[in-house]
């Protein structure tokens, strides 16, 4: 039987160096199995290269990794990830095979995985005439298709509409209903809020880490918005109103409180780290 | 008594394209006026391109109308137009000086200021720009002749929140000097950024109106209990589009009742209760 402390992937300490630029310093990530784990940046923050740390594909500077066996592992890039001049069917066939599925494994697991994403009517249709939403959908059902316990995503809702994307997320969520530990990379925190811990990586360094409550909560002071911007605060946009933050926690004039999300959370972490003294 | 309405800066009535036998857009009724920003959002092939290409002036409709300040989109038109595609339409083998020179040349005239960092990288080539500062090279470049009109393309996709909420400011700052705003997107975090939004579905507007107006009575369920991963198995197995936030469960537009029957049939014990739906779930409601 395995223990709960084998069934948690992630890393402590971690540190990845390109040359001389340094891509994550010295971050720390969990995950545990039956769960699904946000990392959440822009272009340039070390998501890629966290997934890749936790993939085995990159070598750390520093620091420790825990992962499962290569073979427990399924992982879907940023590129395309699928064979374009594949059939939906041969793709995933392929998939199979190259985790070690026997020919009555593959047969059960393909029809399965044809009915959970819905592409079970394109299954005869070549990769490069599918949708972008598609082809995600077949690159998880790749990743998926030996049963991962670590499953590793980046960015798969980039450029993808709002219903595939409501698909993929529905697909994610099924794998940790079966077990899987799902780290999934963003540039959309409206997602993060669904997963049950975040982390929001800024220029390879933890800004927040936590579940999306903790990391609220954890915000010093006061989220604040009003009809104009009000002054001696550090403020931003939301729709026609603007926002801000409020250090000491009073309530600055022309605003009143609000229950602040995780965009305003890091916002505000991200304010306090470029301007030490505003904080 | 309130002031008439200004003319709308952009105008699609009844617009329809055809393309062969496939109705691509269907009947749109869309306006901009002066200092809005409006949001149009649709799922991929729900007609958003097809809009913004007759918009623009590079596709007539097959049926209805599209004006732009009035008139039907023109060469002239396009000069009071600001357009950043999602591509950013920079030359990326230029400089950010050489991409504003050339924008210059085209409309004639532009003033254009690089600020700050993009001060800094004035002569850096585009493509050796982080994309937050090509972003913003983009948006500059777009502004410089300040065009009445801005249609931009999921114009803060891929940069880290702070950066987002700056371009928003410069988005915003430009409704107030009296320019109108189309953003397409796909995105939750920038239809929340929009005074108006006009959902696309198939073609058809399936919803307008400010984001609460578009959500309305929508309603999702939501499913509290110590097994999740059973629930979650059970809907998911009865094709309902069910989601995880957190260690909930959300089935957005479904009925209470026979959720709550079908999670009792598979033995899971759980607190189901109808809550007011998101905007992302009113939108996959409105899309199926």
């Amino acid at each position: 039987m395995t223990g709960p402390e084998n069934r948690l992937w992630g890393c402590r300490g971690l540190r990845v160096r390109y040359g001389g630029t340094v891509a994550l310093d010295d971050v720390t990530f969990e995950v545990a199995a039956g769960s699904v784990a946000a990392v959440v940046g822009g272009d340039g923050a070390g998501k890629t290269t966290l997934v890749r740390a936790l993939a085995g594909t990159v070598r750390p500077a520093a620091g420790t990794v825990r992962r499962p066996d290569r073979r427990r592992l399924g992982y879907v890039s940023a590129g395309p990830g699928v064979w374009a001049d594949l059939t939906v069917d041969e793709n995933l066939s392929f998939a199979g095979r190259a985790y070690g599925l026997s020919a009555d494994q593959l047969e059960v697991r393909v029809g399965a995985l044809l009915e959970r994403t819905g592409l079970a009517a394109a299954r005869d249709r070549l990769v490069a005439r599918l949708s972008g939403g598609m082809r995600q959908k077949l690159a998880l059902a790749m990743a998926v298709a030996h049963e991962p316990e670590l499953l590793l995503l980046d960015e798969p809702t980039t450029g993808v509409d709002p219903v595939s994307r409501a698909e993929l997320w529905r697909l994610l969520a099924s794998a940790a209903a079966d077990g899987a530990a799902v780290v999934v990379a963003t540039t959309y925190l409206d997602e993060a809020e669904r997963a049950a811990s975040v982390l929001v990586l800024d220029r390879g360094r933890a800004l927040l880490a936590g579940t999306p409550d903790e990391v609220l909560a954890a915000t010093p002071g006061l989220v604040v918005e009003g009809p104009a911007r009000p002054d001696g605060v550090p403020s931003w946009r939301r729709g026609a109103r603007w926002r801000a933050w409020s250090a000491d926690g009073s309530t600055p004039p022309g605003t009143s409180p609000v229950s602040l999300d995780l965009e305003d959370a890091a916002i505000v972490a991200q304010l306090r780290q470029d301007q030490p003294r505003a904080a | 008594m309130s002031p008439p309405a200004p003319a709308p800066l952009a105008s699609a009535a009844g617009a329809t394209r055809r393309f062969g036998e496939l109705t691509v857009v269907d009947g749109v009724d869309l306006t901009v006026a002066a200092g809005e920003v409006v949001g149009l959002i649709g799922a991929n092939g729900a007609g958003k391109t097809t809009l913004i290409r007759m918009l623009l002036g590079l596709l007539a409709p097959t049926a209805g109308q599209v004006r732009l300040f009035g008139e039907p989109p023109s060469r002239r038109t396009r000069a009071r137009l600001g357009y950043v595609p999602q591509s950013l339409g920079l030359y990326e083998d230029l400089t950010v000086a050489e991409n504003l020179a050339f924008s210059t040349a085209a409309y004639g005239s532009s003033d254009a200021v690089l600020e700050g960092e993009l001060a800094e990288a004035r002569d850096t080539l585009i493509r050796d720009l982080p994309l937050g500062l090509r972003r913003r090279a983009a948006f500059a470049i777009a502004l410089g002749h300040h065009p009445d009109l801005l249609v931009l393309d999921e114009p803060t996709s891929g940069v880290d929140p702070l950066q987002r909420a700056r371009l928003w400011e410069t988005i915003r700052a430009s409704a107030e000097e009296g320019a109108g705003v189309l953003v397409t997107t796909h995105h939750l975090g920038e239809a929340e950024q929009c005074d108006r939004l006009v959902v696309l579905a198939a073609g058809r507007v399936a919803a307008a109106g400010t984001m609460a107006e578009v959500v309305g009575d929508t309603t999702a369920v939501e499913i509290r209990t110590p097994s999740w991963e059973a629930a979650f198995t059970a809907l998911d197995l009865a094709r309902l589009p069910v989601s995880l936030v957190g260690r909930t469960l959300r089935v957005p537009g479904a009925n209470p009742a026979s959720v709550a029957r079908l999670l009792a049939e598979a033995g899971v014990d759980a607190d189901v209760a109808p809550v007011p739906a998101s905007f992302e779930e009113t939108f996959v409601v409105l899309a199926a």
